[in-house]
């Protein structure tokens, strides 16, 4: 486990290789970062007063990172997700997701990106309640141009994996907190996307079905995915394979450890 | 993102605010069929109007003789003088004066009293020549139409109207009896053809009642007076309705030199149409037709605001939805899409209720109303064409308003 999440940055070629044995046949098997983010800044402006929510913010993830991006409210945290889920673009500096410069994409270009590269997990899981659990699930498919038969499939097989394999017709309002946020989980994981970005995933649910999403992004780590965790909470950060601070919009440590002094 | 799969994401969307989108239906719905009743309403009454006076004869032009004057100086008005006489009507018929002139039927008119064993009835007499069934576009049931032979001799013969026959005769055949009209004896040759009574209109006297008889018998022997061979009006027929004019401008010319008159303004006869009675008569009604339309057609209006104000709410009530869906990778575009079907199939839902309330309305109303509606299937169509583009256009802001939502902003919002 150890060899597959490398600490320091510029990893050896065996990483790269380790790689590719989990993304069979993936074009990230080429690509060994997942997130570039140099001397990043994001300036908004209401009326005359600019307020600058991060100031040079510099950043790198690699696939199959599991991070965790830690700080109190008014940290940037929030922009620093924005910009990382390309909901958002950085006032100056550059952001490069998979390789490729998103930094000064047209809202559609980044709204294919966000549907190919991106799987989110929100704190209030935003999931459509008038749609059963499935085709909440397929929903980033059909932005995807994804055929019907082919999207039921692939949303059933995510299902299934987040254990909800019994619950797919159920829709939102009949699930618990822990199950909904396991459909996001299983929305955010259909489109095999190089990173998921989760923000605040345990925000909303009590500490049994918190342990549990938790549970399922430490397995999702397991199997190789790229997760960036965004929390207040040092407890839910300490999950993750390396722990990044922000603090006043800039990255107050870079605390790099393997797995295995977290365990 | 096929367009299919668009429709069938705005139809879930709609489907999921059902009472809303039932009420904003409801909006279009009612303006339509108010526009398809109102339009089919006047669109009735002028094909109504049409056919009671196509039913008078088509292409025909009356000419009235010119006003009399009292000895005490009272103008009478056209038609009191006898200026017109059988040798106009004559001299009318000549196909090398007047060549768009297709048939030429002299009439004189008396209300007189038949009578027929014990019953009596009192009716209209018309005296006129063999064109007359040709002009007015009438046939015979029962026996024949006069002839020329009849017209040559005087001959007391009479051809009645259907309902004539009926209350004289009471159902038994009228042909080879007699029936005195002002005390002469003549006899019944021929039944009319039942042509339906016009009893709405006023204007026309009821063409089933009256009895034919030959003109020159009529003067002679029944209407007697003074001057034997003048008739009461000349029906004239042109070859066709476009003829018309030309028609009109042959017999103006001739009866103006027929009586030696220069100026036209001394003519003392006067010429009319039925078709300008029939475009006096359409025009009136298209006023009301388009007053009503105009009336349901704001309504129409009023339900695309409605339209529009219920999918700017929409576009507030599922911000977060929008903000989810464009984190999901859907396209500025993609969402503009969405919400413009939405707005398109509330509007074309609406036009094809409405015009199915409209198609019933039709059905059931004239019952109630009396007034006949005409329901056109391409006016239909078109309604509901119309309820379509009211929803696209309607749907335009508030789809654009959804497309530039920012992600961020729509995801934050509680």
């Amino acid at each position: 486990m150890s060899q597959r999440v490398t600490s320091s940055p510029g990893s050896s070629e065996r990483a790269v290789r380790t790689d590719e044995h989990f993304f069979p046949g993936s074009h990230l098997a080429e690509i060994q970062m997942v997130i570039e983010l140099e001397q990043v800044t994001k300036v908004y402006r209401t009326g005359a007063i600019a307020v600058a929510a991060l100031r040079g913010v510099s950043l790198s993830i690699k696939s199959g990172e599991y991070v965790a991006i830690i700080g109190p409210s008014g940290s940037g945290k929030s922009t620093l997700m924005h910009i990382l889920g390309c909901l958002d673009t950085p006032s100056s500096g550059t952001f490069r997701l998979a390789g490729e410069d998103v930094s000064s994409m047209s809202e559609a270009a980044l709204a294919t990106v966000r549907n190919r590269r991106i799987g989110f997990v929100f704190q209030q899981f935003n999931l459509l309640a008038s749609v059963s659990a499935w085709q909440n699930v397929e929903l980033p498919l059909t932005y995807a141009g994804v055929g019907r038969t082919e999207r039921k499939d692939r949303a059933m097989t995510a299902l299934a994996k987040v254990g909800l394999a019994g619950r797919v017709q159920h829709r939102p309002g009949e699930l618990s907190g822990g199950q909904q946020q396991r459909v996001a989980v299983a929305r955010a994981l259909v489109t095999e996307p190089d990173l998921i970005l989760a923000d605040e995933p345990t925000g909303n649910l009590d500490s049994v079905s918190a342990s549990d999403v938790l549970g399922l992004m430490d397995e999702l780590h397991q199997a190789g995915r790229t997760l960036v965790l965004i929390t207040h909470d040092i407890e839910v950060a300490s999950a993750a394979g390396r722990v990044v601070g922000i603090r006043d919009g800039l990255m107050t440590e870079n605390d790099n450890r393997d797995l295995e002094n977290v365990r | 993102m096929s367009w299919l799969e668009t429709l069938r994401t705005g139809i879930n969307g709609i489907r999921s605010h059902r009472l809303r989108s039932g009420l904003t239906v409801l909006g279009i719905l009612i303006g339509i069929a108010a526009v398809i009743l109102t339009v089919g309403l006047g669109e009735g009454a002028q094909a109504q109007v049409g056919s009671e006076i196509t039913s008078l004869g088509t292409n025909l032009l009356t000419v009235s003789p010119g006003s009399s004057t009292s000895n005490s100086g009272i103008r009478g008005g056209f038609g009191t003088a006898s200026t017109l006489t059988m040798a106009d009507a004559t001299d009318l018929s000549s196909k090398t004066v007047a060549p768009d002139i297709k048939a030429v039927a002299p009439t004189t008119s008396s209300s007189e009293t038949l009578t027929a064993g014990s019953s009596n009835w009192s009716t209209t007499v018309v005296g006129s020549t063999t064109s007359w069934e040709t002009v007015r576009g009438r046939t015979v049931t029962q026996g024949r139409f006069l002839d020329n032979q009849d017209i040559t001799d005087h001959s007391a013969v009479v051809v009645l109207g259907s309902t004539t026959a009926s209350e004289l005769f009471s159902g038994s055949d009228p042909v080879g009896q007699t029936v005195d009209i002002a005390g002469v004896p003549m006899a019944v040759i021929g039944v009319l053809n039942t042509v339906g009574s016009s009893s709405t209109s006023s204007t026309a006297s009821d063409p089933d009642d009256q009895a034919v008889v030959p003109i020159t018998t009529a003067a002679e022997r029944i209407f007697g007076g003074t001057s034997r061979n003048s008739v009461s009006s000349i029906v004239i027929q042109a070859r066709s309705s476009s003829d018309l004019t030309a028609a009109y401008q042959e017999a103006d010319h001739l009866l103006l030199n027929l009586h030696g008159i220069t100026t036209a303004s001394d003519a003392d006869f006067s010429i009319t149409s039925s078709a300008s009675l029939l475009s006096t008569a359409t025009s009136v009604d298209k006023t009301l037709t388009i007053l009503l339309a105009g009336v349901a057609g704001i309504s129409l209006l009023v339900g695309g605001i409605g339209v529009m104000n219920i999918m700017l709410v929409s576009v507030t009530e599922r911000i977060r939805e929008i903000g989810l869906r464009k984190a999901l990778g859907a396209t500025p575009g993609l969402i503009r899409r969405q919400f413009l079907v939405e707005a398109s199939v509330l509007g074309l839902a609406g036009g094809a209720c409405g015009a199915l309330l409209g198609i019933i309305g039709a059905l059931f109303l004239p019952g109630a109303v009396g007034d006949p509606i005409t329901i056109s299937p391409p006016a239909t169509a078109l309604a509901i064409l119309v309820a379509l583009a009211i929803g696209v256009v309607f749907g335009v802001y508030p789809a654009s308003r959804a497309a530039h939502l920012a992600p961020i902003d729509a995801l934050r919002s509680e």
